[in-house]
């Protein structure tokens, strides 16, 4: 009895090794990797050189839209390497999460997918004391329409077919709509699955607006977060329609073009009416970006997309996330650290990552007027 | 989910017998008293708040609700006017629970039959084992495994189903996609509820006293006729709260049922179509992008659920106590 008490005894004991142990080298193991990722970052980015870390000490908290991820954490990555001793942490949650959090005042900044609505606008008062919560377009990107249907590769569709067919009255691959479009493809008699986001989203918002746009006629529903018509499938974020579209033979969905790319899916080039259908690409979704307009009064830079642009090259589905930041009465403590890395972002340098990671650099015309804004942050 | 219905397997402490014995006085009793006192009426306390906050939120939440919050296909919290219904939440929630006991049950009772009346001693133990071993599994892990496997072969048996059983209505098949489905989620469910229902029903053969079954065998009983004269008569309290624990789990079931299903604001009897939603699954899926207020939403369909769950564990007591006379046990 007494050995075997030992015995256990010292089994716990070795439990609990084992696990401060564990804890330990994990523990390491994070510290590695950031001491890697600074070093990686000071030799690959000369650009380092450029970000200027004045007045930025200590963390900044940010927290918002997962559709910019990436984006933010190549700009935090270079920008941590650059600025020792500051830390920038941004936490990809939701657009809705980062600006619930923004507007109780727990992160420095907030991204979102869409302009805030003027009641979240009006909450922001209370945290940025003499100032309010302002827009900053910094990352622009192509939705892509991808595809899977054995057999095709190329596909060119126009705003009204593709209203169509996300709202389930077009349902056979060889509808003569599509046919139309695509003439000299072989199209086969197949059903039509088109997948949409099932939580609330902005990329969701954003394919709305275009189409009630670009077809006005066949989509007759208000553009908002949640998907709006009464057919097709659904599945969780867009790396979980990306997927189902990979697997699913005969579907259709829409996501972030970087999903497209490292899933291997087809995308389909829209017909805008103009001197021949566009591809979906980062450069293609700048031009489109270039046609918008500034929608916001005084510093707030909200964007009014164009997304019946003909421009030749211009890709019209695109989406453009912003960084929400008081325009004056931000917090002292962290009011240095915003102003630098949000002038590195905007700067031409932290534009110059968004192409490699898939995403659109906001055009020199409205990003002179982000680097204005940016400056005069208070 | 698993705090509601736990109360079940035990049986409410017995009466404190007259005259039990008093303090004796010492210190240390005192302390214990003090402590043990104190733990029950905090927990009392914290549920009592909990339930508190669920309320208040959500009456905020349906005060300004524009549609009907029971009969509303809909959710959208975030719209002008906002809109918000339960009516395809508990449709789907009770369909695919439904769906999970039908099959988990029979299965479930099956297994824990063999376990203890009919496998050889050596196979009924490491038998035992495994099943418990799949209630250690993560739902999550359930929920890939669901999207990833089950649903592309249960393609197969779908079409077999709509062929030949679609004169039902309920296996008719109207609309393409593929199978993720509340059907296909009844059957994750089952197979995740499937051992919380197995070992408790196993316990409960095991303790079927042992006089019961000699006297059937002495009355020249067959081994199925002792199951069935003694075994699972004296179980049937035991099999129901066995059922009503899955039950509990199968309702507030989240990240398997949201992996799975490809959720839609539309009720329908074609357990086939790919569509329909639950309380867990529709909260999992909107939290992340809700606001302030659509928060509040789903909390009111949170305690929906709470409700729900607390009228099946009623019920299932109410069950367990008449039949308790007449099985002579307590599970």
């Amino acid at each position: 009895m007494k050995l075997q008490r030992k015995n256990r005894l010292r089994a716990t004991a070795l439990g609990a090794l084992a696990v401060s142990g564990a804890l330990v080298l994990t523990a390491c193991g994070s510290d590695d990797n950031s001491g890697a990722d600074a070093d990686g970052g000071g030799k690959t980015t000369a650009a380092a050189s450029t970000i200027a870390c004045d007045g930025a000490k200590g963390q900044l908290r940010a927290s918002g839209s997962s559709a910019q991820k990436n984006a933010m954490d190549l700009w935090v990555k270079n920008y941590m390497a650059a600025c020792s001793g500051v830390q920038v942490n941004y936490n990809s949650s939701s657009s809705g999460e980062g600006i619930v959090a923004f507007n109780q005042g727990t992160v420095g900044f907030a991204g979102s997918d869409s302009a805030l609505k003027p009641e979240e606008v009006a909450e922001s008062k209370k945290i940025c004391g003499t100032g309010q919560g302002i827009n900053l377009p910094m990352v622009g990107g192509p939705v892509a329409i991808g595809f899977h249907l054995e057999g095709v590769d190329d596909l060119v569709l126009d705003a009204p077919t593709l209203a169509k067919i996300f709202d389930t009255k077009i349902k056979k691959w060889n509808d003569p709509a599509i046919a139309a479009l695509n003439e000299g493809a072989k199209l086969p008699d197949k059903a039509i699955q088109p997948f949409h986001r099932s939580e609330d989203s902005g990329t969701t918002q954003n394919l709305g607006k275009y189409l009630a746009a670009a077809a006005p006629a066949d989509w007759k529903y208000e553009a908002e977060k949640k998907w709006p018509a009464p057919g097709g499938q659904a599945a969780s974020g867009s790396s979980g329609v990306a997927s189902q579209v990979k697997a699913v033979d005969g579907s259709i969905g829409y996501f972030e073009l970087s999903y497209a790319a490292s899933q291997d899916i087809s995308t389909v080039d829209i017909d805008t009416g103009g001197a021949a259908p566009v591809e979906a690409t980062s450069e293609n979704a700048s031009k489109a970006i270039a046609a918008a307009k500034i929608k916001g009064t005084g510093k707030d830079l909200a964007l009014d997309l164009d997304y019946t642009t003909k421009a030749e090259g211009a890709y019209p589905l695109v989406l453009v996330t912003y960084e929400v930041v008081c325009d004056t009465g931000n917090k002292a403590d962290t009011l240095g650290t915003v102003k630098s890395f949000l002038t590195y972002t905007s700067s031409e340098d932290g534009q110059k990552v968004l192409t490699d990671a898939g995403y659109a650099p906001i055009p020199e015309a409205i990003n002179a007027k982000v680097r204005e804004t940016v400056a005069a942050l208070s | 989910m698993a705090s509601t219905t736990s109360p079940l397997d035990s049986p409410p402490a017995p009466p404190a017998p007259p005259g039990r014995p008093r303090s004796t006085g010492r210190v240390g009793d005192k302390i214990f008293i003090g402590l043990s006192r104190g733990s029950g009426i905090l927990l009392l306390v914290i549920m009592a708040s909990i339930a508190v906050f669920l309320s208040y939120r959500a009456v905020l939440a349906i005060s300004k609700d524009e549609g009907n919050f029971l009969t509303t296909l809909d959710w959208n919290p975030a719209g002008d006017p906002p809109v918000f219904g339960i009516a395809v939440l508990l449709f789907g929630t009770v369909v695919s629970s439904v769906i999970a006991m039908v099959i988990a049950v029979p299965v479930a009772v099956g297994i824990a039959l063999f376990i203890s009346h009919y496998a050889p001693r050596k196979l009924a133990a490491p038998l035992g084992y495994v099943i418990d071993l799949l209630a250690a599994v993560p739902s999550i892990v359930y929920g890939i495994w669901g999207a990833l496997v089950l649903v592309p072969y249960l393609e197969g048996l779908n079409l077999w189903l709509d062929q030949f059983f679609g004169w039902t209505y309920v296996f008719e098949k109207t609309e393409v996609g593929i199978a993720r489905s509340l059907f296909t989620v009844g059957i994750l469910l089952a197979i995740m509820i499937l051992p919380i229902v197995t070992s408790v029903s196993r316990e409960v053969f095991l303790q079927v006293p042992k006089t019961n079954e000699e006297a059937a065998l002495a009355l020249g009983a067959t081994r199925w006729e002792v199951v069935r004269l003694s075994v699972l008569p004296f179980g049937r309290s035991g099999i129901i709260s066995a059922s009503m624990l899955g039950l509990g789990r199968a309702l507030g079931e989240t990240m398997a049922v949201a992996t799975v299903l490809s959720p839609s604001f539309l009720i329908s009897l074609h357990v086939l179509n790919p569509g329909g939603g639950t309380f867990a699954q529709n909260i999992a899926a909107k939290f992340g992008e809700a606001d302030e207020f659509g928060r509040d939403a789903l909390i009111a369909s949170g305690l929906v659920l709470f409700v729900l769950t607390l009228l099946v564990n009623g019920a299932a007591r109410l069950i367990i106590a008449r039949r308790k006379e007449y099985s002579g046990a307590t599970a």
